[in-house]
C-alpha cells in the first residue's frame, strides 16, 4: 500500500461491521504487526532526523513534524532485530500514543501492507512462545484472512515515556 | 421585560478589584495629618462605586459593608473627620476584607464571616466613637396603623412655578401619568398668561385644576410631581369630605404611635400635607424594601477566567500595519514565481530580504502584545512594605523606578514569587532597625529600592537596600558547618555571597514568620533560572545589599549560538556564554578527583569534553584542534570543549518533552531553516551530566525475550 | 425611539444601563465622566441624559450646571443617578438644574420605568 493509499484509507474510516475495528498491518522482517487505525495519525518517508544524546540505541532521534518535535523509534532495534538501512522508500508511520499525556511518536517499520477490518472475538491472547518480541507489547493476535497471523501491538505501552529511555 | 443583568457581572468584579486597588494604593499614600484631598476623593469614589454597583448587581452583602466605609470617607471628604493611622489601617483591612468577599462571590465560594463581622464591628464602632457629625438613621414609620381607606379620587391644583420647563420637566407629562392612574379630568387656567409681547417662551404661566377620580393612593399622586415638588404650587385634597375626616383620625393616631424621631404633625396643615410628610419619610424604606430582593440565580455557572491579557489598540494596529505588509511581500514573490527568468533572480533576493524583515517585525510585534509592565508586578509592594515594617517596627521607604519597564506576561506571573522572597530578604535580614540603624550613623529610615530596566535582550530587576549588608562571616561559618565548602579554601567576598544560594542555607537565627520557612535563595534562584534568567548578588557590610535579577525578555525566542561536537549541531544559549577560547594542552591542569581545570584570570574553570559527557565520537580529542566556550549556569562557570563555532541566530524553542521527555543537558529544541531539528543546550544540566555521568544511564536494556 | 446619553463612572453600569435601553429601542451613548459627556453633548443631540453623581475630572453636577448653560440642553431632561435618598442630595440635583432623580440600586425595569416617565 502506497502512503497515498494509506493516507486516504484513513481520511475515510468506515467500520465495515458495527463491531470490526480496522488495523494497518506493517511489516517487521518476516512478521506482520498490527496497530488501530484510528491510533495512526500519518504515514511519512524517512527524513533526516537529529539524535539524542544518551538515549536507548532503539531511539533514532527527533524529526520536525510540521513544526512539533516527534521521536522516532527503530521497531527492529526495539524488537532486537537485526538493524536495516535506511533508504527513501524506509516508511515512518507516526501514532497517537495515550498516557498521562497524550503524545505523538513514530516508528521505523520496513513497509506497510494492509488495512483489515478484525471483529473482537477474531482476537486471540498471546501465548508466551518463542517470538522476537517481548509479549508484553503484543496485545493479541489476529490470523488474517490470507492465514497469515498479525501481531496487534500495544501502542501504549511500547512507547510510553518509561519505555522510551 | 426581563433582562439578564448577571451578563455585567465581569465587568463589575473588573472594575471592583481596580477599584479596591485603587483604594489601597490611595490609603499608603495617604499623609496622616494633612491629607490630600484629592486623593480622599478618589478613595471615596472607589467604595462609592463598588457600594452602588454591588448593589444593582444584587450583592447586598458586599453593599452594605461598603456603606459603612463610604460613609466614613465621606465624612473624611467633608472635614468632618480626620485621617488618622487607625483608621488608614482599618480601611486597608476593610479592603482585604472587601476582597475575601468579591472574590467570594465571583467564585461562589464561602466567606469568613467571623472576620467579616469583626472588621465591620470595628468600622462601626469607629464610625461611633469618633464622627462629629450624627448620622441621620432613616426612620422606620409604622405604615401598617394607616388602614388603605378607599378612595374616590383626588382634587388637585397644580400651578408651577415660572421657571419650572427649565428643569427639563414637562407638566403635560405629570398630566399624562395622572390620567394613567385613573380618570382624569383637566381645566385649564391661562389667566396669568401675559400679553403676547410680553410673554417669555420659556416660562410657564399655566396652572390646572384636575380632578381624578379612581381607587388611587395619594402616594401614587405625589410621587408623580415629586421631581418638581419645589417648583410648583400643589395642593392635592381627596374628593369625598368624610375621607378627611377619617384620614383625620388617623393622623391623629399616627402622632401618638409615631417613632421618636419623625416630625411632629401639627394640626393646622392640612391632612394632605400631615399625610405628605409622613409618606416622604416612608419613601426611602419603600424603596429599599422594594429592591431587597433576592439577587437573581445566574444559571450559568462561572467559568474559571481563562487567562486573557489587555492589549492597547496601538499595539494590534501596528500587527495589522505590518500583515498588510506581509501579504504585499507575498503577492510580489507569487509574482516572481509565476514568471521567473534567471534574470529575475536579483529581485527575488530582495523580495526575500523584505520577506525577512516583515517576519522579523511582526515576530517583534507579536511579542510585545504579551508584554505588560512590570508595574503589575511592582503593585504588591508599596502593601507589602508597609504590613511589614508595622509589625517589625522598621523604618523603610520603597523607591520604585522603570514601571512602565514591559516584560512578557507569563515571565512576570513567575517572577512575582521570587521577587517577594527577595524583598521580604530585604526588610527582614538586611535592613535594621531605627535604633541599629541611627547607632551606625544612618538614617533611621532605611531605603528600599526596585528599580527596572531594558539590557541588551532582557530586562533587568535590582532590589537595592541601604541594610547591613550580607555578613561573610556568618555565611562561611555556616557553609562550612553544613560542608558546602572546604575550612581550607580561599573564598573571595563574592563567592562566599554566592554562597546564600546553595540550597538548605539561611543564617537566619530563628525562621521568621515573616520570610517564611524552608523557601530558601536556592528555590529563588531555581525559578529565575528556569524562566532562563540569572541572579546575582553584590553586597557591602555596613552599607547594604543589591541582588540583580537577568531575564530574557520571553520565554518562546532565544538568541542563540550553534556549535558543533563530532557530526551533531547545538545550541548553546547566548545568555549563558562569557566567552570562547582557543586552549593549548598545556594550560590544562589535571586534578585527580576533580578533572581538568582551566585556569581562567583568577579561577580554576572546569573543563567539560562534550563529545565525552554526550558520547559521541568527536572529530578530535585534542584540545588545540578545539574549542573551549566558558559558559555558566546556576552561579557556575564551566568551560565546554567543542570543535567548531557556527553561527548566532534567534531561535524559537520547541519543547522536547511533549512528546519525548526531559533530557539532563538539553532544555528544549528548535528548528532550524533547513528543516531540521538542533537541540537547545541546558548548562546546569550540562554541569550536573559532568559531575555524575550515572545519570546518564538510559535504561538500555533491551526487553525483548 | 429617543437619543440618549448616560454617564457613569463605573463600566459595569454604563454597560448595564446602555444594554436594557438599547433592548428597549432607544440609542445610548455612553461617557465615563463629566467632561467627556460634556464634549459628546456639544457635537451631538440627545433627547434625555443620565448621570451619575460622583465621577473623576466632572461630577454631575457640575455636568448638569454646564449643560444648562448650552442652548441646546435648556430644557432636556436630565436625570441624576444617585445612591442617596436624602433631602439635601435631591436639593443639590435640583439646585445644578436636573430634572430628577433615579435612585441607585436599580433595576432595569425600574431604569425603564423612569425613562418612560420622562420621554413618555
Amino acid at each position: 500500500m502506497s502512503e497515498q493509499q494509506v493516507n486516504e484509507a484513513l481520511d475515510s474510516i468506515t467500520s465495515v461491521d458495527e463491531n470490526s475495528e480496522q488495523y494497518l498491518t506493517f511489516l517487521l522482517g518476516d512478521e506482520e504487526y498490527g496497530v488501530e487505525i484510528l491510533r495512526v495519525q500519518e504515514i511519512k518517508g524517512w527524513d533526516q532526523v537529529t539524535s539524542i544524546p544518551n538515549s536507548p540505541h532503539y531511539l533514532c532521534g527527533v524529526l520536525n513534524l510540521r513544526g512539533t518535535i516527534v521521536p522516532i523509534v527503530d521497531l527492529r532495534l526495539r524488537f532486537d532485530m537485526p538493524p536495516k538501512e535506511y533508504t527513501p522508500t524506509t516508511v515512518v508511520v507516526v501514532l497517537k500514543v495515550e498516557g498521562a499525556t497524550n503524545r505523538t511518536v513514530g516508528i521505523v517499520v520496513d513497509g506497510v501492507s494492509d488495512a483489515h477490518n478484525v471483529i473482537p472475538e477474531d482476537i486471540k491472547p498471546t501465548p508466551d512462545f518463542g517470538s522476537s518480541v517481548c509479549t508484553e507489547f503484543i496485545s493479541g493476535l489476529v490470523t488474517l484472512e490470507n492465514d497469515t497471523m498479525m501481531m496487534i501491538l500495544n501502542v501504549d505501552r511500547l512507547l510510553s515515556v518509561e519505555a522510551l529511555g | 421585560m426581563s433582562i439578564d443583568i448577571s451578563q455585567f457581572h465581569d465587568v463589575f468584579f473588573e472594575e471592583s478589584f481596580e477599584g479596591l486597588d485603587a483604594m489601597e494604593s490611595g490609603l499608603l499614600n495617604l499623609d496622616i495629618g494633612a491629607a490630600d484631598i484629592d486623593a480622599i476623593n478618589t478613595i471615596f469614589r472607589a467604595a462609592h462605586s463598588i457600594k452602588g454597583g454591588a448593589g444593582t448587581f444584587g450583592f447586598m452583602a458586599v453593599s452594605e459593608f461598603t456603606h459603612v466605609m463610604e460613609t466614613m470617607l465621606d465624612e473624611t471628604r467633608n472635614g468632618e473627620r480626620e485621617v488618622t493611622a487607625e483608621l488608614t489601617n482599618l480601611f486597608l483591612e476593610s479592603v482585604d476584607v472587601l476582597r475575601e468577599m468579591l472574590t467570594a462571590v465571583q467564585q461562589k465560594t464561602d466567606t469568613d464571616d467571623v472576620r467579616i463581622g469583626n472588621v465591620r464591628n470595628k468600622l462601626e464602632a469607629m464610625m461611633a466613637g469618633e464622627s462629629i457629625a450624627v448620622e441621620a438613621e432613616p426612620v422606620a414609620v409604622e405604615t401598617e396603623i394607616i388602614e388603605e381607606p378607599k378612595y374616590q379620587g383626588w382634587k388637585i391644583q397644580f400651578t408651577p412655578h415660572a421657571h419650572l420647563l427649565q428643569t427639563g420637566n414637562d407638566p403635560v407629562r405629570m398630566l399624562r401619568e395622572l390620567s394613567s392612574l385613573g380618570e382624569l379630568s383637566t381645566k385649564m387656567n391661562d389667566s396669568k398668561l401675559p400679553p403676547f409681547s410680553d410673554l417669555e417662551p420659556e416660562d410657564s404661566y399655566l396652572s390646572w385644576d384636575l380632578t381624578l377620580l379612581g381607587d388611587i393612593p395619594e402616594e401614587d399622586v405625589v410621587e408623580i410631581f415629586e421631581w418638581v415638588d419645589e417648583d410648583c404650587d400643589l395642593v392635592i385634597e381627596p374628593l369625598a369630605v368624610k375621607q378627611t375626616t377619617q384620614v383625620e383620625e388617623k393622623v391623629v393616631e399616627l402622632d401618638k404611635h409615631e417613632a421618636p424621631a419623625t416630625k411632629t404633625v401639627v394640626e393646622d396643615i392640612t391632612p394632605a400635607e400631615q399625610i405628605s410628610a409622613v409618606v416622604e419619610e416612608v419613601e426611602p424604606e419603600v424603596v429599599a424594601a422594594a429592591i431587597d430582593k433576592p439577587a437573581p440565580k445566574s444559571k450559568v455557572a462561572a467559568a474559571p477566567a481563562a487567562s486573557s491579557i489587555r492589549v492597547g489598540t496601538d499595539k494590534v494596529d501596528s500587527l495589522i500595519n505590518l500583515v498588510g505588509e506581509l501579504v504585499i511581500t507575498q503577492s510580489m514573490l507569487s509574482q516572481i514565481g509565476d514568471n521567473f527568468t534567471p534574470n529575475m533572480l536579483p529581485e527575488l533576493i530582495d523580495g526575500l530580504a523584505q520577506l525577512e524583515r516583515n517576519s522579523r517585525e511582526m515576530q517583534e510585534a507579536i511579542m510585545r502584545i504579551r508584554m505588560l509592565p512590570i508595574s503589575f508586578a511592582f503593585n504588591r509592594f508599596p502593601r507589602l512594605v508597609h504590613d511589614m515594617t508595622e509589625k517589625m517596627g522598621k523604618k523603610v521607604e520603597l523607591k520604585l523606578t522603570g514601571e512602565q519597564t514591559e516584560l512578557d506576561k507569563t515571565v512576570m506571573e513567575k517572577i512575582g514569587d521570587p521577587l517577594v522572597h527577595l524583598v521580604r530578604n530585604s526588610l527582614d535580614h538586611g535592613l535594621e532597625t531605627p535604633e541599629v540603624r541611627l547607632a551606625a550613623g544612618k538614617d533611621e529610615t532605611g531605603l528600599l529600592q526596585l528599580k527596572a530596566f531594558h539590557q541588551g535582550g532582557n530586562i533587568v530587576i535590582e532590589i537595592h537596600d541601604d541594610g547591613a549588608g550580607l555578613n561573610e562571616d556568618k555565611i562561611l561559618a555556616k557553609a562550612i558547618e553544613k560542608d558546602l565548602v572546604d575550612a581550607n579554601d580561599e573564598l573571595s567576598p563574592e563567592k562566599i555571597h554566592d554562597l546564600i544560594f546553595l540550597p538548605g542555607f539561611s543564617t537566619a537565627e530563628y525562621v521568621t514568620d515573616v520570610s517564611g520557612r524552608g523557601v530558601g535563595m536556592d528555590v529563588v534562584r531555581k525559578n529565575i533560572t528556569s524562566l532562563g534568567g540569572s541572579v546575582e548578588v553584590v553586597s557591602k557590610r555596613g552599607q547594604g545589599s543589591v541582588f540583580t535579577i537577568r531575564l530574557p525578555l520571553t520565554l518562546a525566542i532565544m538568541d542563540g549560538q550553534t556549535i558543533r561536537v563530532a557530526n551533531e549541531n547545538y545550541i548553546i544559549p547566548l545568555i549563558s556564554i562569557i566567552e570562547t577560547l582557543e586552549v593549548n594542552s598545556s594550560d590544562i591542569k589535571q586534578v585527580s578527583g576533580k578533572g581538568e581545570l582551566y585556569p581562567l584570570r583568577d579561577e580554576y574553570v572546569p573543563v567539560i569534553r562534550m563529545y565525552d559527557v554526550f558520547n559521541l565520537n568527536p572529530e578530535t580529542t585534542d584540545l588545540e584542534e578545539g574549542l573551549l566556550v566558558i559558559v555558566e549556569g546556576d552561579g557556575q562557570k564551566v568551560g565546554l570543549f567543542i570543535d567548531d563555532l557556527l553561527g548566532q541566530q534567534q531561535v524559537v524553542i520547541k519543547s522536547l518533552e511533549t512528546n519525548y521527555r526531559k533530557v539532563l543537558g538539553v532544555s528544549g529544541a528548535t528548528i532550524l531553516g533547513d528543516g531540521t531539528v538542533a537541540l537547545i543546550l541546558d548548562v546546569p544540566g550540562l554541569i550536573t551530566l559532568y559531575r555524575e555521568p550515572s545519570l546518564a544511564l538510559v535504561v538500555n536494556n533491551d526487553r525483548a525475550a | 425611539m429617543a437619543k440618549i446619553l448616560a454617564v457613569d463612572d463605573s463600566a459595569s453600569m454604563r454597560q448595564m444601563v446602555a444594554f436594557t435601553l438599547k433592548a428597549a429601542g432607544h440609542s445610548v451613548m455612553d461617557a465615563a465622566d463629566g467632561q467627556q459627556a460634556l464634549n459628546i453633548a456639544k457635537t451631538q443631540s440627545f433627547d434625555l441624559v443620565l448621570t451619575d453623581v460622583n465621577m473623576p475630572i466632572m461630577d454631575g453636577l457640575i455636568l448638569t450646571k454646564e449643560l444648562r448653560a448650552l442652548p441646546a440642553y435648556r430644557f432636556t431632561p436630565i436625570l441624576v443617578l444617585t445612591t442617596e435618598a436624602g433631602v439635601d442630595k435631591k436639593q443639590a440635583g435640583r439646585a445644578a438644574g436636573a430634572t430628577g432623580w433615579l435612585v441607585k440600586p436599580f433595576n432595569p425595569d425600574q431604569l425603564l420605568a423612569t425613562i418612560k416617565k420622562v420621554l413618555g
